[in-house]
């Protein structure tokens, strides 16, 4: 066991690498940069020495190679150095969106586990009727489904509803407050986007529970404990549900993993601050060291939850060790 | 399940009737929802294919006489702030998508498939060193990848399905080289090996057939996928281009600013984005549980 | 010397205009206390006003900030009506044959560090606008090419020395990215301290800044004009999306957005709030250009050009187009409401301006068709990746050149690579440019048509030394009658005889807000009065 992870974490070594490398590259290949931005944003005179000013002092006129080294260097100590639109440090910057997201994030997760499991169960339980079928087409549609399109369903009916019903539009706040702070402003923000983002998430981790289940369902323990005359209610919950969790639990985490940074579409249509709005502005403003670390923050991230992940499989299967 | 199959067949072959058609027929059968998917689909396709014959308007043309038009006996889904027919643009953004969807999937996954393929049958450090640079595309989340070779190459559509295609290969790879494992350990693959078949027919001949099923798993639900891709660049200004017809394209800007006085802009594209993607996973699915063994419905 | 007093005069006429309207309006006296939150669709990059040029930067840190002069905020439409910040009276008459100016600094500034303000403060805030140290950025240095030195010989008195006499010399001061910061903080911290710290002698103080989120301000007691700020805080709060800034003023989470909306916007919000809603309208002193790229064929030929602009329906766009564009003025190369602008029925004997839209056409079709243009072929149209009003435009711009059969395929590009094609790639034939200023001074703004050797922001690529004389020439007349005739010859060349570039509409600034947001009044730039001292709620 001990030497299977020894080497997966040696796996992990040139993957994080490799993603550096190509973060790096792929953020230079964008024609323009951010000095040319800020200079000729009244579109009369850019003076082209503000411009070699400006680039001098960012450090982006430098030989790639060396702003390679220092991105690498930097990564590795921990400095992830400054903004290069804002000229603040990045570590600010990310932090104060982190506590936004994550929250996100979690409310979205915890609609989606309440969903997904009851109906993935009832779906499997109930193959191929009606309520079957109702479930998968409820779960279908919430992949089919921008969300960020619902999202502006959102707002536009609670504009309109609340016009109609108090006679002033209501909308969600569109400032933060943390939840500590005033817990009623925090959610009535937050519950809007985690509704959005929260149910295509239950969408896939019903099909993923319904199908992980069908599958346990079949399994010979499980004809073997049917045999034995157990209630049905009883082999569902102490033997089908809980092997079916270990790919429902995956997909979840999974889809966290992908939730932290991957709100890029949705925050947009929410004025959220979070980790996405921050990735799409700086990849707007050619803002290489925000994006960069950004980027190899969700890069590392998912390496490590697929690890976590591998190392649970093996753990539990001793097979997959020894492959 | 395989005997049931066989069934069928020799029914069929009894009946004097094409053994296809009678297939597909109990395929309909057994997998109504699926049925309606790939019926939704053809739909998609069929307007997509004949849109100058059927649309009254002109897709890009503006017309200020007839801005913010709601849906009525004229048009039947409105107008936009140009004053295009909403109908209309949606029947062309048909194409759009479809083309997106299509060649995005169809590359994507057929590249994965190769490549896939090919690691595991060669396995060793070939396979090692491939993996990891699978994993290392595979980092990154779909839309952030997108966005970058967006910013690269420019907006446009050519660009977009680039954009898109490109994540799809690791993952399409990833799933195909597993199954192709276990293909490579069947007796006849080492027996077409021994016998100094090169490398390239064993691949082609024997491994790939045996690896369609999650082939055409992968396909079907990147082509849900990259409509929603699309849409989503779109909508962030970094797909498609005005004043071209495409969904995503429709949701964004002024159908987000007028929407409370115009609804009807940023609600029918939306519906069509989600029936297409809809059908498409539908079909999918119904494609899932047919070819793969494990999740057939008894 | 003449052109000084001209402007004068009709500053003098504006403000007594405004004095009979004041008297009429004034009557609820201003109530203290309130917060004021307002939305800002740009991003806020550094604080250092003089290195950077959004207005993402202006709106929220502004009101930390005093300058030397300012437009004036109870008359701020008009193009020649300033008054003093922190300099003392009005502005001062030159001398010295009109080349040096003397400002009086007022006694009782202090910065909100505690420290007062002296006229080596502002010393040091213009030596390092005009002439930074090496390696130090100042993005605007280019509009002071005619002074010769600043010196302050006692505490209270500032004097600015001219090379040459110049009537873009006082609007350039009046820029409200000039801020003025305190010469100690540059001695001691450097010249990037300001880039992340705030020590102004504004009406109001910093608090904090969430990055992506909000600045956050408070009053400031001991600001120099006495009784102001009325506010007793204000907030800025970021949202890039313009529907978002529309459901906040809706829904209200905030008072007001200091940009601008679409009419359709303005209607719709109307509609919904009723009494709840006040709107200030005004023309813009920004405009979108077309630049076709004059070293790629076919538009290296004059008759293209020619017809790119006359398929353009300028009168029709303004009226329709301008419903949900912030465009809506049709004018020249100056300033609408400037002394300087043509005239309608000057602008009429222009090419893409005459009144018969059919006739401007089928010239159009007739020039393509005389230099055997291929209309087959599919042109790239080069667009920046921001919507209002960019995006808009652009796709009528390219369903307008349908109309004579030229293809174009927009190219929508982030701002950055925007950029990089404008002035650097060239690969597009027919770019969108803009020209977006702050204080109106025509005589620097209509810079962007000289040859590109000599503008620095010219896209287009020509070089044409007959505009380049016009442009000395204009500059060193003094009679501004004389002054506006070789304007015209300028404009007629630039826009209609050679064809090098076009101005498409002048942009419409239109900012509706919350019918309790009193004392503050639209100005012709999204730049401009936005100190907010004068701002005060009616709750």
């Amino acid at each position: 066991m001990y030497k299977y992870i020894l080497k997966r974490i040696l796996l992990m070594i040139p993957t994080i690498v490799g993603a550096a490398v190509i973060v790096f590259f792929l953020l230079r290949a964008i024609p323009g940069d951010v000095c040319e931005l800020r200079m000729a944003g009244s579109g009369l005179y850019a003076d082209p020495e503000a411009i070699k000013i400006c680039q001098q002092n960012l450090g982006i006129d430098q030989p790639l190679y060396i702003q390679f080294f220092d991105f690498v260097w930097g990564f590795m100590t921990f400095d992830l150095g400054e903004s290069m639109w804002t000229g603040k440090s990045i570590t600010e910057e990310i932090g104060l969106r982190f506590e936004l997201s994550l929250q996100v994030a979690i409310m979205a997760t915890l609609t989606a586990t309440v969903i997904a499991i009851p109906l993935g169960t009832i779906s499997a339980i109930k193959q191929d009727t009606w309520v079957d079928y109702v479930v998968r087409i409820f779960s279908i549609a919430g992949i089919a489904m921008p969300s960020f399109w619902l999202g502006i369903l959102i707002i536009l009916g609670l504009l309109i509803a609340t016009q109609k019903v108090t006679g002033t539009p209501w909308m969600p706040p569109i400032e933060y407050t943390p939840i500590w702070v005033d817990p009623f402003a925090n959610l009535s923000q937050l519950v809007w986007p985690a509704m959005a983002t929260g149910y295509r998430y239950s969408a896939v981790a019903t099909r993923m529970t319904r199908s992980a289940l069908l599958e346990v369902l079949r399994e010979d323990y499980v004809r073997t404990a049917r045999a034995k005359g157990l209630f049905e209610k009883l082999i569902i919950n102490r033997h089908a549900l809980k092997n079916a969790m270990l790919p429902v639990t995956t997909v979840i985490g999974l889809e966290f993993a992908f939730l932290m940074g991957g709100l890029v579409v949705t925050e947009q249509v929410f004025n959220l601050n979070g980790l996405g709005k921050l990735f799409v502005e700086s990849v707007l403003n050619s803002d290489y060291t925000v994006t960069q670390s950004l980027v190899m923050l969700v890069a590392v991230v998912f390496i490590l939850t697929n690890f976590v992940i591998d190392i649970l499989y093996a753990w539990l299967d001793p097979r997959i060790r020894y492959a | 399940m395989a005997v049931s199959e066989i069934t069928v067949e020799e029914v069929a072959a009894e009946r004097n009737e094409p053994s296809h058609r009678r297939a597909l027929r109990d395929w309909i059968c057994r997998k109504p929802l699926g049925a309606a998917g790939a019926f939704v689909v053809l739909f998609f396709i069929f307007l997509a294919a004949v849109a100058e014959l059927i649309t009254v308007y002109d897709p890009v043309a503006n017309s200020f006489e007839s801005m913010h038009v709601p849906p009525g006996a004229a048009h039947w889904f409105g107008t936009d702030q140009f004053g295009r027919d909403i109908l209309t643009r949606i029947i062309f953004g048909a194409r759009t998508a479809l083309l997106v969807g299509f060649l995005a999937s169809v590359v994507g996954s057929t590249l994965g498939l190769v490549l896939g393929v090919t690691s595991a049958y060669f396995g060793g450090r070939f396979d090692l060193i491939f993996q990891r640079i699978m994993d290392v595309f595979m980092s990154f989340p779909l839309i952030i990848m997108a966005l970058a070779v967006v910013s690269i190459f420019g907006t446009g559509i050519q660009n977009v399905i680039l954009a898109i295609t490109i994540p799809f290969i690791p993952r399409c790879a990833r799933v195909v080289r597993s199954s192709a494992l276990a293909v490579r350990e069947i007796p006849y693959v080492d027996a077409a090996r021994t016998l100094g078949f090169v490398h390239t027919r064993i691949i082609l001949r024997h491994m790939v057939p045996n690896v369609m099923a999650p082939y055409l798993i992968m396909l079907t639900t990147f082509m849900g996928q990259a409509i929603l891709l699309e849409a989503s660049l779109s909508y962030l200004g970094l797909g498609v281009q005005e004043p071209t017809p495409a969904w995503g394209l429709m949701l964004q800007g002024g159908a987000e600013e007028y929407a409370e006085s115009a609804p009807w802009i940023p609600i029918f594209p939306g519906l069509a984005i989600t029936t297409a993607v809809f059908a498409f996973n539908l079909f999918g699915d119904a494609l899932r549980d047919t070819l793969d063994p494990r999740l057939r419905s008894e | 010397m003449k052109a000084m007093r001209w402007k004068t005069v009709i500053a003098l006429a504006l403000i007594a205009v405004f004095a009979i309207f004041a008297a009429g309006s004034a009557s609820a006296a201003p109530k203290k206390g309130g917060v004021l939150k307002f939305v800002v669709g740009s991003k806020i990059p550094s604080y250092d006003a003089h290195v950077e040029t959004t207005f993402g930067m202006i709106h929220p840190i502004r009101p930390f900030y005093s300058l030397l002069i300012r437009v004036n905020p109870n008359n701020p439409s008009s193009p020649t009506d300033f008054v003093c910040d922190v300099c003392e009276g009005s502005i001062p008459t030159p001398t010295e044959e009109s080349t040096k100016y003397t400002f009086k600094i007022r006694d009782n500034i202090w910065f909100h560090d505690g420290q007062k303000l002296t006229a080596a403060d502002v010393k040091a805030t213009y030596d390092k606008i005009i002439s930074p140290p090496k390696g130090v950025v100042s993005a605007r240095k280019a509009f002071y090419t005619m002074v010769e030195s600043v010196t302050a010989p006692d505490k209270n008195t500032l004097v600015f020395k001219l090379k040459y006499p110049s009537g873009a010399f006082v609007p350039a001061l009046a820029s409200p990215f000039n801020f003025i910061y305190r010469k100690a903080d540059l001695d001691k911290h450097g010249y990037t301290w300001h880039k992340k710290n705030v020590n102004g002698t504004g009406a109001f103080r910093f608090v904090q800044h969430k990055p992506g989120a909000f600045v956050e301000g408070k009053r400031y007691a001991k600001y120099h004009h006495k009784g102001k700020p009325y506010l007793d805080g204000f907030r800025a709060i970021s949202a890039p999306k313009m529907s978002i800034r529309l459901q906040a003023i809706r829904g209200g989470r905030a008072s007001i957005e200091f940009r601008g909306f679409p009419p359709k916007a303005r209607d719709d919000l109307k509609k919904a709030l009723g009494g709840k809603l006040k709107v200030q309208e005004s023309d813009w002193n920004c405009n979108l250009m077309i630049t076709p790229n004059s070293k790629r064929a076919p538009f290296n030929d004059a008759r293209v050009r020619r017809a790119l602009t006359l398929a353009v329906d300028r009168w029709g766009g303004s009226k329709y187009l301008s419903r949900i564009a912030i465009v809506k003025t049709v004018g020249g190369i100056v300033f609408p409401k400037h002394p300087f602008a043509a005239t309608k029925a000057e602008l009429q004997k222009i090419a893409g301006y005459w009144p018969d839209i059919n006739k401007s056409r089928a010239e159009a079709k007739r020039l393509l068709k005389a230099a055997g243009v291929d209309l087959s072929k599919t042109y790239i149209f080069n667009n920046r990746g921001v919507d209002q009003p960019y995006r808009v435009v652009g796709t009528w711009l390219i369903d307008q050149w349908r109309k004579v059969g030229l293809k174009f395929k927009q190219e929508v590009k982030p701002s950055p690579a925007f950029y990089d094609s404008l002035r650097k790639k060239k690969d597009w034939h027919v770019s969108i440019d803009f020209n977006c200023q702050s204080v109106i001074n025509p005589l620097v703004d209509v810079s962007k048509f000289l040859s590109n050797d000599v503008s620095g922001s010219q896209h287009a690529q020509y070089q044409d030394r007959t505009m380049d004389k016009l442009y000395d020439q204009m500059n060193r007349e003094a009679d501004p009658a004389k002054q506006r005739e070789i304007m015209r010859k300028y404009e007629k060349r630039a826009l209609d005889t050679m064809a090098h570039q076009f101005v498409t509409l002048w942009w419409y600034k239109i900012n509706p807000h919350r019918s309790d947001v009193k004392g503050w009044k639209i100005a012709p730039s999204h730049y401009l009065n936005q100190s907010l001292d004068q701002v005060w709620l009616d709750q």
